[in-house]
């Protein structure tokens, strides 16, 4: 219906047009009332003794009504002009264009982008350290920084499983949680060091892709999702009621820290400082954690790469598009389908063994389904099978909530009551709406041919419907 | 019939005597051989009994109506989904209850029903995944051939196969299966929804692969007679069952083939 009405704007003038936009961004407010009525106008709160009672919130109906009545008429006031909505909509012509169709914005900005992106997350400590003014002042962004590069890790490992194998993962947090668990029981009952815990972390991780792997090995789609599903949530609650090993639901604490390569960051005689004979300070840590992880998710980012020009990434992206063509032509989709389902839960367990060493406590608590959901959505998010989209899908998912928090001025507006960071679940459904409606094929959805003659050249996210790098 | 049809016509039977003798079957143990495979979609059975054979150097054509049980034939010789009784054996060895991945690296290559190119793949990558047996090991010796054979498969290299034309992605299809240097080809229905003259290519590029190279081509065809015009060899299934063999011309003027798949759309004028 919007649709025919934009249409008809378009040959009238703009001052004709001004009454049907009012009217329009009228009955969205109409709406958006309807919907706050039963949702937002009253909330309940425990009174005087033990009897709750009602409080009315129609200040904040009013709000919120009036918020949409602005945002829908200036959007209909922007789409007015000709050459703003071409912008903002997607060509149609999208799905038929020639196959060398120039690459739009979005996909131009991959190519500066990368390198930008690098550049930021290596000097991120050194900038922080600048523009705050010392180590431990930049803490908080280091270790926004350390998230969010977990993150953008966990998300290249399922972009293995989801983007290039087309096999849809809501589980995949169990391989994360397995990492964790391996590195917090084998440092803790055996004293092994973390480099050694790191791949034998990732090798539980992937034996349990493998587990998971087999039985659901005839399924696709839905299907695979439902089990995928299920495994993750069979892995927390064992988690949880195997409480002689894993502890329960209390987790495991005190697990030792991460080492310079054996050189413990302590201010002692053989610490990391006295050794290079600098002053001791807590944050090398969190500044060694930060180049930790930042390694290990390059390294996933090199293998995936690598990957894809190898036979094997390209039966996986075969897979993906046609299963009964892979296997005449001689491709054992087993074995396809396992690797990739391996080499994604292995990546998924180095992530998760640092996210223990980094803690130092772990509890079935942070594998829950909403983990899966938001690396999974990163991958989305980002556009199914390229790399830099992932990469800042999870600034924008895990960086997002974070800015959040900083939010406290609407406090003013919506009363004191307010907590801005409640409402990360509210980002994430605005950055999935607002991507359907541009960017349904992610945010960088160009595919460059992995092996091409001449020169690569990339291709419109038009023709990479799901999950293509 | 136009005038261009009839040229095609003309054409196509001065290639057909200007061809060798089609080789003699039966002196030798055939390429592959389907000995009273059955097979069956749950309780209906597709397959019936079938028998067929296909010697080293014959394009044998399956012909047959609609829902006959062509592509489940064709299918089944894959092991996708595997005979319930009977055996096929190819080159002596027995591939009846083998994975399909398993039989493809036998020698056998198939183009599938409805193409099924990878959509997204570049026809480079295709031509790439038809080579993986080999690890690409002679990709550019095949890559050349198969552009020889296919000019236009050349033109598009760096396309999209998605984007292609459906005569291209059969081309690409027919090329993809010829990147594993394959001792027996399987064609299913490379004709479906091509343009006439689209459909002369392809079966001009099948002849000269069988003329030229000495390529086993095993056609499943609705196309009766286009599919028995190139034969050596021709079968007609019904209903799961092999009703008729001969040869390509026996078939061709036989009064019950002619009356029940060549009238109409592709009678040959009865003096051709």
């Amino acid at each position: 219906m919007a649709r025919t009405t934009d249409a008809s704007s378009a040959n009238a003038s703009p001052e004709g047009a001004l009454p049907a936009i009012l009217r329009d961004a009228a009955l969205y407010a109409l709406v958006a009332f309807g919907l706050c009525v039963p949702i937002v106008s009253y909330r309940t709160e425990s009174g005087p003794g033990s009897d709750l009672v009602l409080v009315p919130r129609w200040g904040l109906v009013a709000a919120l009504c009036a918020a949409i009545f602005v945002a829908r008429l200036l959007q209909r006031l922007v789409l007015l002009r000709r050459d703003a909505r071409r912008a903002l909509t997607p060509a149609p012509d999208q799905a038929t264009e020639a196959v060398h169709g120039e690459p739009d914005a979005g996909q131009r900005v991959s190519k500066v982008g990368l390198w930008a992106f690098l550049g930021i997350a290596l000097t991120l400590p050194l900038v922080a350290t600048a523009a705050t003014g010392g180590l431990s002042s930049a803490r908080y962004w280091i270790d926004l920084g350390i998230l969010i590069l977990t993150y953008v890790m966990l998300g290249w490992g399922l972009n293995i499983v989801v983007g290039l194998a087309g096999l849809l993962d809501l589980g995949y947090v169990a391989f994360y949680a397995v990492g964790a668990y391996s590195y917090a029981l084998l440092s803790t009952t055996f004293g092994l060091s973390f480099w050694v815990c790191l791949p034998l972390a990732g090798l539980f991780a992937g034996l349990w892709g493998m587990i998971l792997g087999f039985p659901v090995l005839r399924l696709r789609g839905d299907y695979l999702a439902i089990v995928t599903l299920a495994f993750g949530e069979i892995i927390r609650l064992v988690l949880i009621n195997w409480g002689d090993v894993t502890g329960g639901a209390a987790g495991i604490s005190s697990i030792p820290r991460a080492t310079f390569f054996g050189i413990p960051f302590t201010a002692g005689e053989d610490g990391f400082a006295a050794r290079l004979g600098i002053p001791f300070d807590s944050m090398h840590r969190v500044v060694f954690l930060y180049y930790l992880i930042l390694v290990l998710a390059l390294v996933t980012n090199g293998v995936t790469m690598r990957l894809r020009r190898l036979p094997i990434g390209r039966a996986w992206e075969a897979l993906r598009e046609d299963e009964i063509a892979c296997r005449s032509l001689g491709i054992d989709t087993t074995a396809t389908k396992l690797t990739a389902f391996a080499l994604g839960a292995a990546f998924g367990g180095f992530a998760g063994s640092f996210f223990a060493v980094r803690q130092g406590f772990i509890s079935p608590e942070s594998f829950n389904f909403l983990e899966s959901a938001i690396i999974l959505a990163i991958v989305v998010l980002g556009g199914m099978g390229s790399q830099l989209g992932v990469a800042i899908a999870a600034v924008a998912m895990v960086g997002g909530p974070e800015l959040l928090r900083n939010l406290g001025f609407l406090k003013a507006v919506f009363g004191e009551g307010f907590d801005p960071s409640e409402y990360r679940l509210l980002l994430f459904g605005l950055a999935m709406v607002t991507m359907m409606v541009w960017r349904p094929r992610g945010l960088i959805s160009v595919r460059v041919p992995s092996v091409a003659l001449g020169r690569r050249r990339a291709i419109s996210g038009a023709h990479v419907s799901e999950g293509h790098g | 019939m136009s005038v261009a049809g009839i040229n095609v016509l003309v054409e196509e039977t001065r290639a057909l005597q200007a061809g060798e003798k089609p080789p003699q079957a039966g002196t030798k143990a055939p390429l592959l051989a389907v000995r009273g495979v059955s097979t069956y979609y749950g309780s209906v059975a597709a397959l019936k009994g079938v028998d067929l054979d296909v010697a080293e150097g014959e394009i044998v054509t399956l012909i047959g109506a609609n829902g006959a049980g062509k592509s489940t034939l064709m299918m089944t010789i894959f092991g996708a989904p595997q005979a319930r009784s009977g055996s096929i054996t190819y080159d002596g060895a027995d591939i009846t209850r083998r994975p399909t991945h398993e039989i493809a690296r036998l020698g056998l290559a198939q183009s599938p029903e409805g193409r099924r190119v990878f959509p997204r793949m570049t026809v480079h990558e295709n031509l790439q995944m038809g080579a993986s047996l080999h690890g690409g090991r002679h990709f550019a010796e095949d890559l050349d051939k198969v552009c020889v054979l296919f000019p236009r498969v050349k033109e598009r290299l760096h396309q999209r196969a998605g984007t292609m034309s459906g005569g291209e992605q059969q081309m690409l299809a027919i090329a993809r299966a010829l990147m594993s240097r394959p001792r027996l080809l399987l064609l299913d229905e490379p004709s479906l929804g091509l343009a006439p003259l689209v459909v002369k290519g392809i079966f001009d590029a099948i002849r000269r692969l069988n003329r030229e190279d000495g390529m086993t081509i095993f056609l499943v065809e609705q196309n009766a007679y286009h599919a028995l015009k190139l034969a050596h060899r021709g079968y007609v299934l019904v209903n799961g069952r092999v009703t008729m063999s001969g040869s390509g011309r026996q078939l061709l003027d036989d009064p019950a083939v002619k009356a029940a798949y060549l009238e109409g759309g592709h009678a040959a004028p009865a003096g051709a």
